[in-house]
């Protein structure tokens, strides 16, 4: 077996935006899931990397490249797709959203179960995920319903639902932003079990560097649609090399003291992504005058470039590396 | 040291609700010099956001309210209409939560900072002031003519921080004012707000359940729980070195990127904030409490000298032992 579970490979994936326009949100992503990690995508909203996650869910379909999966490429047809789907589990931001309100807790985590049509007990299933989530014990939630829970255990609900398939990859986009800070916790202890015990690898879509140095074996920063750095967390969140993940990390009240970027405007439109690196309107290097030193500036205006490897299994993509 | 400009003595807010009270703020006291950012913490449901409501008094009708709050020794919740017309705005402000909510969608931007200006005071250059007040947050003047949707988060945040300085106040409250922006786009209100505070000699009182923005911002931060305040003294103090199990456990939630005892070991707390209206006896946080003391669900701590210009309510402290 490989160490990679999951693939994607040249993936684009494009919407059509107001006057015409086409809105490029992923653009070109070539990112592994390796077995048994957890692996954080890390960016600002509008950066791409919700889409990125929906695609790798399979909800929505790349323009082009591929996403592969166990070594076999996902296809976009039904039954593919739902036996994926079982595999691949999502857990969203906001754990009331994805509940249905008219439903038991019970209703809610076999629902997985029914649309797989997967044999055996159900009941002894839901009652298992629920205490593996840390609902102990099961009985005392099973009939309740969503409003009856707090945000942390709603949550704790949502992750029984997409554990009772047992899946390999759980996705996870923003799982504790919606929660209180001294709840957060608690939900990524529960994910480090799972991969722990479980052996479930994860995904996590988050902004917040902190928590990619709470649970994450290795971080992808995204910046318009494109992977920008990639690496171990220590080694990237201890010695970041892309001009951006540098910025990013320097504004984190959770960072060690670092001189602050203040990058000016909010992240662009993917739109219209510039020519060249995506990041040079914006790059600290390019506006002080040290990319011009080095002799890059004009690479930097005109250069698209993809990911290269800095250190061992270290990756960024800047023309000043 | 100088007098408080405003001093808060015993404040109690009580929401009234078809279920019955429910006891947001439960004794809470504090005073804000001239100058000074003091941070208010703590998750939701623990009363911060009611207290800002408090100091202006802008809270539901039928919302009961007793203590003090002494603005230049002259108690807010005391003072006839006409009179709260008057400090609101030009003495006291507040930057509301939710910049994304907070503006009217059908309006100008500039039109809705120029309302403000000439409710609470008559300028004939109400127009040349929002012109002077949107360059002061970091807009260009043109910018007045837009309405909310052609704006970013961020821009709207600075329209509703010029709103909240239309009139001159000298206390600015500033209620979550970067929860739900970007990183980069907080650093960028963070640093405004920095600015402002410095150029104007703002007194600022900065809400917000993130600790770690606070240690930033503010020199003396105080941690709510369940309707009081359970720890305060100087903000990165508090961060760095918390007395009250509470805020240790709140400051833990924020780990420090490079602690290697947070790395692969995330914390929390287990169990939920207190709902308001089943607050839980004796000290409120004993059932999430790591080093809880079989008193601790009778006996109801109040804040008690912790060393330097500090003070936390917990046995432990009280005992003179860190807990």
């Amino acid at each position: 077996m490989s160490d990679v579970l999951l693939e994607t490979r040249g993936l684009h994936v494009r919407f059509a935006a107001r006057h015409g326009e086409i809105a490029r949100a992923v653009d070109g992503v070539d990112l592994e899931v390796r077995h048994g990690e957890v692996l954080a995508l890390v960016g600002e909203s509008g950066c791409g990397k919700t889409t990125l996650a929906r695609t790798i869910m399979g909800l929505e379909r790349p323009a082009e490249g591929e996403i592969v999966f166990e070594g076999e490429p996902v296809r976009y047809e039904g039954r593919f797709l739902r036996g994926y789907r079982g595999k691949v589990q999502m857990v969203f931001q906001d754990p009331m959203g994805s509940l249905n309100p008219r439903r038991t807790i019970y209703e809610a985590v076999a629902e997985g179960l029914r649309i797989q049509k997967l044999p055996g007990d159900e009941a002894a299933r839901v009652a298992e995920a629920l205490a593996r989530a840390g609902l102990r014990p099961p009985e005392r939630f099973l009939q309740l319903y969503p409003y009856e829970l707090s945000g942390g255990q709603r949550q704790r609900v949502v992750i029984a639902g997409a554990m009772v398939l047992n899946p390999s990859l759980l996705v996870a986009d923003e799982p504790v932003s919606s929660l209180d800070a001294s709840v957060r916790g608690e939900i990524l202890k529960l994910m480090l079990e799972l991969v722990r015990e479980a052996g479930v690898t994860i995904l996590v879509v988050t902004h917040d560097l902190g928590l990619a140095w709470n649970i994450a074996d290795r971080i992808a920063v995204m910046y318009l649609g494109r992977i920008v750095e990639e690496g171990p967390a220590e080694e990237l969140l201890s010695n970041p090399r892309h001009p951006y993940t540098r910025a990013l990390l320097s504004v984190v009240p959770e960072a060690e003291e670092m001189e602050q970027q203040i990058l000016q405007g909010e992240a662009p439109d993917p739109t219209r992504i510039p020519p060249g690196c995506r990041f040079h309107p914006r790059c600290p290097l390019v506006a002080s005058g040290e990319a011009a030193r080095l002799g890059i500036e004009e690479r930097c205006r005109t250069d698209d470039l993809a990911l290269h490897e800095i250190v061992a299994d270290h990756q960024a993509a800047c023309h000043a590396l | 040291m100088t007098a408080p400009l405003l001093s808060v003595r015993d404040l109690h807010v009580t929401y009234r609700s078809e279920a019955g009270p429910v006891p947001a703020v439960r004794g809470v006291s504090f005073d804000l010099h001239p100058g000074e950012t003091l941070g208010l913490a703590g998750e939701s449901g623990c009363g911060k956001s009611t207290i800002a409501g408090a100091l202006l008094k802008v809270l539901p009708p039928g919302t009961e309210v007793t203590g003090e709050v002494l603005l230049d020794g002259e108690d807010v919740l005391q003072m006839k209409p006409g009179r709260l017309r008057a400090v609101r705005w030009t003495e006291m402000s507040i930057v509301f939560q939710g910049a994304l909510h907070a503006l009217n969608p059908v309006q100008r931007v500039g039109n809705q900072i120029e309302e403000a200006i000439e409710t609470h005071r008559t300028t004939p250059a109400a127009t040349a002031r929002v012109a002077e007040l949107l360059e002061l947050v970091g807009l260009p003047a043109r910018r007045a003519g837009d309405y909310p949707h052609q704006l970013s988060g961020g821009q709207r945040q600075r329209v509703l921080i010029a709103l909240a300085l239309a009139c001159n106040p000298r206390v600015l409250i500033a209620d979550e004012p970067t929860t739900a922006l970007d990183v980069m786009v907080q650093a960028q209100v963070l640093e405004l707000l920095e600015r402002l505070q410095r150029e104007l000699a703002l007194s600022m009182i900065f809400i917000t359940h993130d600790l770690s923005t606070l240690s930033y911002v503010c020199r003396r931060t105080a941690v709510m729980y369940a309707g009081r305040i359970v720890e305060e003294g100087p903000a990165e103090e508090v961060f760095a070195h918390p007395r009250h199990p509470y805020a240790s456990a709140l400051a833990a939630a924020f780990p420090l990127i490079g602690d290697h005892s947070h790395r692969m070991n995330p914390s929390g707390l287990p169990g939920d904030p207190p709902d308001p209206r089943a607050i839980p006896s004796g000290c409120p946080f004993h059932l999430r409490c790591a080093v809880v003391q079989p008193e601790c669900p009778e006996l109801d701590v109040e804040l008690w000298p912790a060393g330097d210009g500090r003070r936390a309510a917990c046995i432990h402290v009280l005992a003179g032992a860190a807990p």
